[in-house]
């Protein structure tokens, strides 16, 4: 059995205080005033010169063309009389959405990790694979966090409302045709309602699955696993509809004018190559306090295998949404690249680096593949990847070009790292680290590359 | 210098070969080559064969895939008859990469592929119509065939190979 250290708890506590403290000060000062905001602007504008001031008048009037930017878009209505007003509300605007912002992204990124570990997890049974099974306890654990991290996802995104997305607000509805016609399914009870059966199937499959797995340690036949391997199979066909769905819910619809038919299949190559990760950074943690014995370099060599594939499953869906939508150049579509492309230059091109040339790179040696380290520094460099891809997808929608990884995001990132650290390693404690009962184990104990 | 004298021991199953093979091993006798009519995973670890290099030459073989699809594209697109691309008449190579991206993975893939496989061939000695060096037909059927060096000691290993499981053991003198 796990013993969840003192040291590891008092950190995860210790993260999330710090965190909230962060998360508290970025609410406090993102409660500007309309005066405040423009004093700002003019302050800015005197900095810069006064090309600056013009260029950003110039880019205001652009915004109409770009018209599928939410925000801008429904700023753009009003910005006819007064363009000064009218810009300075919208940064106004854009500033009193960051909090809110950095909170959902980090939100989303940890609840996204506890998913696709669950997705793998029902993969691995589904599939019978004879290697991994010495790894189901952990990912047990992290799949501990999907429950309470999908529901924080979801209460934030009722709580916050129009500062994450802007087709919650009726004052845009109403001025805006596009979100009218697809208000049957933009709205705020829909919403709310899919975002409770996507968690309440999810929570069954998880609960189930554990329980089931927990009576086959003790039985003396195969019925227990059967039943998990038959729910597995279930599960994988909710979870491909589901996630889909719930990738258009929750971060597509923040740009309510943009669609692209592939987005459930890029934000599941993300949580996928991010529970991995997280599999193996907590493999080798655990392993490096003396417990799974059982585990070895084979079966980390297949995890990392499973880190080099997804990145690069990742990039090729990656580059497929970018480049039809490019090629093609309809404005309605690549007004959402170029906003990217523009403001987020560097997070944009910068994540593509973290997710796929650096992996690859470092992974791509077998040898290295068995080396702990080098595993753990390639993870920790994707995730960071990861979190960015999760913040190009929500930031440019919520706060355009007033962005910047600052108090705000990090304590986000730190609230929600302490929660998870807590949840998971605290469901670890709760079962025998191997779970003996499973009939491939021996295979799994075995197994060698 | 290769011995004149060799034991041919016949296996039926990969995994009796396998183990049989870890016992030479142990013995410290010296195995020349295994026939296998398919290949035997973990079995040039368990001979003790140096780690190939061809994954080495794979990644060459990929770069230079990937230049010659960069500098045809460069050549053929832009400079020798310059293309509107997809409506964007900039001309330029880097300004119009997502278009060329598919085109340098794929001839990365095929050269790195083809060349490897006749690094391959090359590598094992192996070309059209030469003639098969394998002692027993039966090992392109189902059969295993390990050919174990003697130096006066075929009695202390037929023992040893008999332990093992081989179903046939042939002292075969080489002619060279």
């Amino acid at each position: 059995m796990y013993k969840f250290s003192n040291k590891l708890k008092t950190f995860s506590f210790i993260l999330m205080i710090l965190g909230a403290l962060g998360v508290g000060y970025g609410f406090m000062t993102s409660h500007k005033s309309l005066e405040d905001v423009k004093l700002m602007l003019s302050e800015e504008a005197s900095h810069h010169g006064s090309g600056h001031g013009d260029s950003h008048a110039v880019d205001h009037n652009n915004h109409p063309a770009k018209a599928s930017h939410g925000h801008e878009s429904a700023h753009g209505h009003e910005a006819s009389a007064h363009h000064g007003d009218a810009h300075a509300e919208h940064v106004m605007h854009q500033i009193h959405n960051r909090p809110w912002s950095a909170l959902y992204v980090a939100a989303f990124f940890f609840m996204m990790i506890a998913l696709g570990v669950l997705a793998f997890y029902a993969l691995q049974f589904a599939s019978q694979a004879g290697w991994s099974p010495v790894l189901f306890r952990v990912m047990e654990g992290i799949t501990a966090y999907l429950l309470p991290g999908a529901l924080i996802v979801l209460a934030i995104a009722l709580f916050a409302g129009k500062h994450i997305f802007i087709w919650m607000d009726p004052e845009v509805v109403a001025h805006d045709a596009l979100i009218q016609g697809k208000s049957g399914w933009l709205n705020k009870t829909g919403f709310a309602i899919r975002g409770l059966i996507f968690i309440a199937g999810w929570f069954a499959y998880r609960h189930f699955s554990r329980k089931f797995t927990k009576a086959q340690d003790e039985s003396d036949d195969n019925k227990n696993y059967i039943k998990t391997f038959r729910i597995s199979a279930g599960f994988l066909v909710f979870f491909l509809y589901s996630e889909s769905m719930m990738s258009w819910d929750w971060i597509m619809s923040v740009d309510p004018h943009w669609f692209s038919t592939l987005f459930g299949w890029y934000v599941f190559a993300s949580m996928f190559v991010s529970g991995i990760t997280v599999i193996s950074l907590i493999t080798i943690y655990l392993k490096s306090k003396g417990y799974l014995e059982f585990v070895n370099a084979n079966h980390l060599h297949d995890v990392a295998k499973f880190m080099f594939a997804i990145s690069i499953f990742w990039t090729y869906l990656w580059f497929s949404q970018f480049m039809l939508i490019w090629y093609s150049n309809i404005p309605e579509e690549v007004t959402y690249f170029i906003t990217r492309i523009e403001d987020y230059n560097i997070t944009f091109f910068g994540m593509v680096v973290l997710n796929f040339l650096f992996p690859v790179l470092m992974l791509m040696n077998a040898d290295y593949k068995r080396i702990p380290w080098f595993i753990v520094m390639t993870g920790v460099v994707i995730l960071i990847g990861h979190y960015l891809d999760i913040f190009n997808m929500i930031m440019p929608a919520t706060v355009g070009d007033r962005w910047f990884i600052g108090i705000p995001e990090i304590a986000s990132v730190l609230l929600f790292a302490g929660l998870f650290i807590f949840v998971v390693f605290t469901a670890l404690t709760k079962a025998p680290l191997l779970s003996k009962g499973n009939p491939f184990m021996k295979e799994s104990e075995d197994f060698h590359y | 210098m290769e011995a004149s004298k060799v034991i041919h021991a016949i296996y039926t199953d990969d995994d009796v070969l396998m183990s049989a093979v870890k016992a030479v091993k142990a013995k410290r006798f010296h195995i020349e080559e295994i026939y296998t009519p398919f290949p035997v995973h973990g079995l040039d670890k368990a001979m003790g064969l140096a780690p190939t290099r061809i994954a080495i030459t794979a990644f060459m073989y990929g770069l230079v895939g990937l230049t010659v699809a960069v500098t045809m594209m460069n050549f053929i697109m832009i400079e020798d008859w310059p293309q509107d691309i997809g409506g964007k008449p900039s001309f330029s190579y880097i300004e119009n990469l997502p278009s060329f991206i598919p085109i340098m993975f794929e001839l990365t893939v095929f050269f790195a592929a083809h060349l490897m496989v006749i690094t391959f061939y090359l590598r094992s000695r192996m070309w059209p119509f030469k003639e098969a060096e394998n002692p027993d037909v039966r090992t392109t059927d189902d059969h295993f065939l390990m050919e174990i060096a003697v130096n006066d000691n075929e009695e202390e290993l037929e023992t040893l190979l008999k332990g093992t499981g081989a179903v046939e053991i042939n002292l075969i003198d080489k002619a060279h």
